[in-house]
């Protein structure tokens, strides 16, 4: 089993192959020169804290040998041979044969347009070594423009602030997270950042940058012009897929894979960040997700289908982002056509569920501190992993258990 | 040697069957739950992932499930579940006495 890319998927892959008993030889191969480590906390704690620590390991040298698990860091896949079942590897030139073969590419950071056609530097957020260069960034008073309003991006925004830095948003699009994330969270979010004293711009782009003194002048959309000393951009990730359209395995959106994870080729998988999938709790409409639990529960998964199970994945998308001492905590689906939303008030942080026409729970979403939503929310997700439609009356009444509707349903 | 350290926690009846409380305690955070079955169970209070206090977790049969990255024990013995826990949860002796939860800090 040769695995490529040892990120979240990658690794609990991995892992889960030699845990599911599989007693041949394992390879995971990663570009990074670290051990395999947890990408969350990149944009939160390890931009925050005084000194920046090594990453939170997802598995150390010592469980890879424990395991019989080859790990090779600081390698690139260059070329998958699909006929003789080999890939071919960057600096060594070595090959590797594989029975099957797990791709794991994740995404990388979309690049700003303009970024070509100036000498200001911008950061983008994927690896711990950008962590690291965006922390020596951050220090009280200097100033930071961060370009896109989505996820990675105002987490950065609100990781900047807390140590200090005076922060400016702007994001193109008619308001942040405009992606996935109700209209009223989004909102809420906003405000939020706005009452830390970090402003947004949205509907607002950068035309240009041009050099001040020390500093770069970053002239927007509006006319105004934001003077800072660091730049960095979340604007969207792209799934990794050039190794794989280079085999001639199909793409679409990310690397086209089945309910069981499998590609256009029936020795090839992918999981994570970079493949696409039907989604069978959502009629199996075609979705690529970027968050870390689908990465861990898709690389497990990925490790069954590998061993021959032929089993569709359908874990309900869920995901959190954290925003000073506060959680956006989103499962399933909220943006369906047709849905009606309903509120359930937990001591003046409410968490809203979005039902199908029918009375089916699709999706659910809260935006307030972890401890007071994390529980119910968790409920609604197995709810909705159960296709139940408890009614709206119910889910909007704070006396009624969520874990009693788990049980009737 | 360990050397007993009985504390009362707090009532029973504060406990929700198939639920957990936190118990603060000489700088030390504690999880007690109740079973299904109706039995009394304690572990350290945080989880050995990211330091995230279990008791606002689901309970769920005998496992505690952290409220933020969903790493899963079992609070009956401590053992961790799965991804992304490896480490267990430290367990403490518990004894009701008269409608009271008491619990075996221990000093060792």
């Amino acid at each position: 089993m040769v695995i490529v890319g040892a990120g979240e998927a990658g690794t609990r892959a991995a892992l889960s192959l030699r845990q599911n008993g599989w007693p041949g030889a394992i390879t995971l191969i990663g570009q990074e020169d670290l051990p395999p480590y947890e990408r969350p906390p990149l944009s939160k704690t390890a931009l925050t804290c005084a000194t920046p620590t090594a990453p939170k390991t997802i598995a150390t040298a010592e469980g890879f040998a424990a395991d019989k698990i080859t790990y090779l860091p600081g390698t690139t896949v260059c070329e998958i041979d699909r006929i003789h079942h080999r890939v071919a590897l960057l600096p060594t030139q070595r090959e590797f044969h594989y029975d099957r073969l797990l791709l794991t590419t994740g995404a990388s950071a979309r690049k700003l347009a303009l970024e070509s056609h100036n000498g200001a530097g911008v950061h983008y957020l994927r690896t711990f070594a950008d962590a690291l260069r965006i922390r020596a960034e951050l220090s009280p008073g200097k100033r930071i423009l961060v370009i896109g309003g989505g996820f990675i991006g105002l987490e950065i925004a609100a990781s900047a602030r807390t140590v200090g830095a005076e922060v400016t948003v702007v994001e193109m699009a008619p308001r942040v997270l405009g992606r996935g994330v109700p209209q009223n969270l989004a909102k809420l979010i906003h405000q939020c950042h706005a009452e830390q004293g970090v402003p947004i711009f949205e509907g607002i782009g950068v035309t240009r940058f041009e050099p001040a003194g020390p500093q770069t002048r970053a002239y927007l959309s509006n006319g105004v012009t934001v003077d800072c000393d660091a730049i960095v951009a979340g604007v969207g990730a792209v799934p990794n897929t050039a190794l794989a359209e280079r085999a001639g395995v199909v793409t679409e959106n990310g690397i086209r894979v089945d309910a069981c994870l499998r590609t256009s080729d029936p020795d090839i998988f992918a999981a994570g960040d970079c493949c696409s999938f039907p989604h069978v709790l959502y009629g199996n409409r075609r979705i690529r997700l970027e968050a870390w639990r689908n990465a861990q529960t898709q690389g497990q998964h990925a490790a069954a289908s590998l061993l021959g199970a032929d089993t569709a994945y359908s874990a309900v998308p869920s995901f959190w982002s954290d925003h000073y001492d506060r959680t956006l905590l989103i499962c399933g689906f909220t943006d369906e056509p047709n849905t009606t939303t309903v509120e359930r008030n937990l001591g003046g942080v409410n968490i809203q569920f979005h039902l199908a026409s029918d009375g089916r729970l699709l999706g659910a979403s809260a935006f307030g501190p972890n401890e007071v939503i994390a529980r119910d929310m968790r409920l609604a997700e197995l709810l909705i992993e159960r296709c139940a439609s408890p009614g709206g009356d119910r889910l909007a009444d704070p006396a009624v258990k969520l874990k009693s509707l788990l049980r009737a349903g | 040697m360990r050397v007993a350290q009985w504390i009362d926690a707090c009532s029973a009846a504060e406990i929700e069957v198939e639920d957990v409380l936190r118990f603060d305690h000489d700088g030390r955070t504690y999880a007690i739950y109740r079973s299904p079955d109706d039995r009394f169970y304690a572990t350290e209070g945080l989880c050995t992932h990211e330091q995230v206090h279990l008791a606002d977790g689901l309970v769920m049969d005998h496992i505690i499930e952290c409220p933020k990255h969903n790493g899963r024990f079992d609070y009956t013995t401590g053992q961790a579940k799965g991804a992304p826990v490896c480490i267990g949860l430290r367990t403490y002796p518990i004894r009701i006495d008269e409608g009271r939860v008491l619990i075996d800090v221990g000093i060792e």
